[in-house]
């Protein structure tokens, strides 16, 4: 799968897309959701709970596994993407798109330029990251 | 990325690697996890069929003119009993009552049985039959020469059919018989650890190749992991040794006393132990949980009930066929009567039915 261009990245496979008004939308990249397998539950934080970078706000289950999400922005929860209270599996079939998880109204946006791109996410990869 | 060098391959393993299966460590072999998906090989383990290489299995023969004797001492359940060409599912108790092992006995003949091991408790196993097997009688450890494949599923008849003469409308459930499927001479057993029909194969490894390309021909066959092999026997109520029961467990407190016949068998490793468990009564339990609110039980999560903890989960996943999350667990005595208890997964309580298990039974 593609790695969108203009999203963001973290260590720990969560991405962030920049809407351009101080919001970020967050979600799992390709590759987490592909190595946790079938998603089965997402743990989402309540809307105004408020997060430091690299605080877990969530938590995705799959059949097998279970892995916490990272925030990787800090920042106040604006939305959930209720879609994914009924069909998890959202975020396998569309981990860019339809299987966001969280927006973000960040509280410092400087904190998006320490994340990877796109290009040094697929390094990242491509090194051997789990 | 776990570092697999160290762990052993299947003789099927090129072909895994070649069908693109995820692999993944267990009990010292680089086994499939999935091939993929664990809800899409659960799925059509339940509807079609599903083909699975555990071969790493231990498979060890006992031989002997005193071979059935020898292993009933060894054994809690009647070994004695059985017939040839029938199977038999039992523990194998330490002194203590514990469980070493529980496993499936073939009687092949009078003076042949073959014992299928956990994987991960061959050695346990085997030094437990050095330690206390008496009689004249011999061990043939099988595990290398030979491999073992489980087609499972309401059309594994129809598919095994395809490649076999053997009139399997007559081969009942734990029985078995000596024939060939797809030219390969093969113990095929009515037997499996999925809750479904289904078959288990047992043949020369040097032919793996043979019987298993063979089935993945049929369109109503796929492969299959570990991963729904677990998700599969969780549903069915099957336990998993190493989780549900180790030696630590005694078969009674498992729900497996029904394996234990005090009265049709004489002396056996553990009897003495298991009828002082017996008469003072059980300390705990294990029970079945299916989950009333949302998220997923996993092994190890405590079991309360009005806020007092009163046991753990042994297993716990989601359950594909029943879009919910089972568990198994033990439950002190006193408290396994509830009929409602709280499983706690992260800090949070969740409801969950107390039930017994199977979760899952397939339509007849």
């Amino acid at each position: 799968m593609e790695i969108p261009e203009k999203y963001r990245f973290s260590q720990q496979h969560e991405w962030a897309d920049d809407e351009g008004d101080g919001t970020v939308t967050v979600g799992i990249s390709h590759h987490a959701q592909d190595a946790l397998g079938d998603i089965v539950f997402v743990e989402m934080p309540a809307v105004g709970e408020a997060f430091d970078r690299e605080d877990d706000f969530g938590v995705v289950e799959s059949v097998k596994t279970v892995s916490d999400l990272y925030a990787p922005v800090s920042g106040e929860v604006i939305a959930v993407n209720e879609a994914l209270e009924d069909a998890p599996e959202l975020v396998n079939e569309s981990p860019y798109e339809n299987g966001w998880i969280v927006r973000i109204q960040m509280s410092d946006p400087g904190e998006l330029e320490e994340l990877m791109d796109a290009d040094s996410y697929e390094e990242f990869l491509d090194g051997g990251a789990q | 990325m776990t570092k697999t060098a160290s762990l052993k391959e299947v003789p099927l393993h090129q072909r895994h690697i070649e069908l693109g299966a995820r692999m993944t460590p267990f009990a010292g072999y680089s086994m499939p996890v999935q091939y993929s998906s664990i809800k899409d090989e659960h799925l059509a383990v339940r509807s079609l069929a599903g083909l699975f290489d555990v071969s790493h299995m231990g498979r060890v023969e006992i031989k002997g003119p005193q071979a059935v004797e020898a292993v009933d001492r060894l054994m809690t359940n009647d070994v004695k009993s059985l017939r040839d060409g029938k199977a038999l599912y039992t523990v194998m108790c330490n002194p203590e009552g514990g469980i070493v092992d529980d496993l499936v006995i073939y009687r092949l003949s009078h003076k042949r049985l073959l014992l299928c091991i956990n994987a991960a408790n061959r050695e346990a196993v085997a030094s437990h039959i050095d330690r206390y097997m008496v009689g004249d009688a011999e061990v043939d450890d099988r595990s290398e020469s030979t491999v073992q494949l489980a087609l499972q599923g309401p059309k594994s008849k129809e598919v095994l059919g395809q490649y076999t003469e053997l009139d399997l409308d007559s081969l009942k459930f734990f029985r078995c018989v000596e024939g060939e499927v797809a030219g390969v001479a093969t113990l095929v057993a009515r037997t499996g650890y999925t809750g479904e029909a289904g078959f288990e194969l047992y043949f020369p490894a040097a032919q793996a190749k043979v019987v298993w390309d063979a089935l993945l021909d049929s369109p109503d066959v796929i492969a299959c992991g570990l991963g729904c092999r677990d998700t599969l026997r969780l549903e069915a109520g099957l336990l998993l040794h190493g989780q549900d029961i180790d030696a630590s467990t005694d078969p009674l407190e498992a729900g497996l006393g029904w394996l234990v016949k005090f009265d049709a068998k004489g002396d056996f490793v553990g009897r003495k132990a298991l009828e002082k468990i017996q008469s003072g009564g059980l300390n705990r339990r294990l029970r079945g949980f299916v989950l009333e609110g949302r998220g997923v039980m996993r092994p190890g999560y405590t079991i309360e009930s009005e806020g007092e903890a009163v046991g753990a989960l042994t297993s716990g996943s989601y359950a594909p066929t029943l879009e919910a999350s089972i568990g198994l667990g033990y439950i002190d005595s006193g408290f396994d009567d509830r009929s409602r208890v709280d499983v706690v997964i992260r800090g949070r309580r969740v409801e969950a039915r107390v039930v017994d298990p199977p979760f899952y039974e397939r339509s007849k």
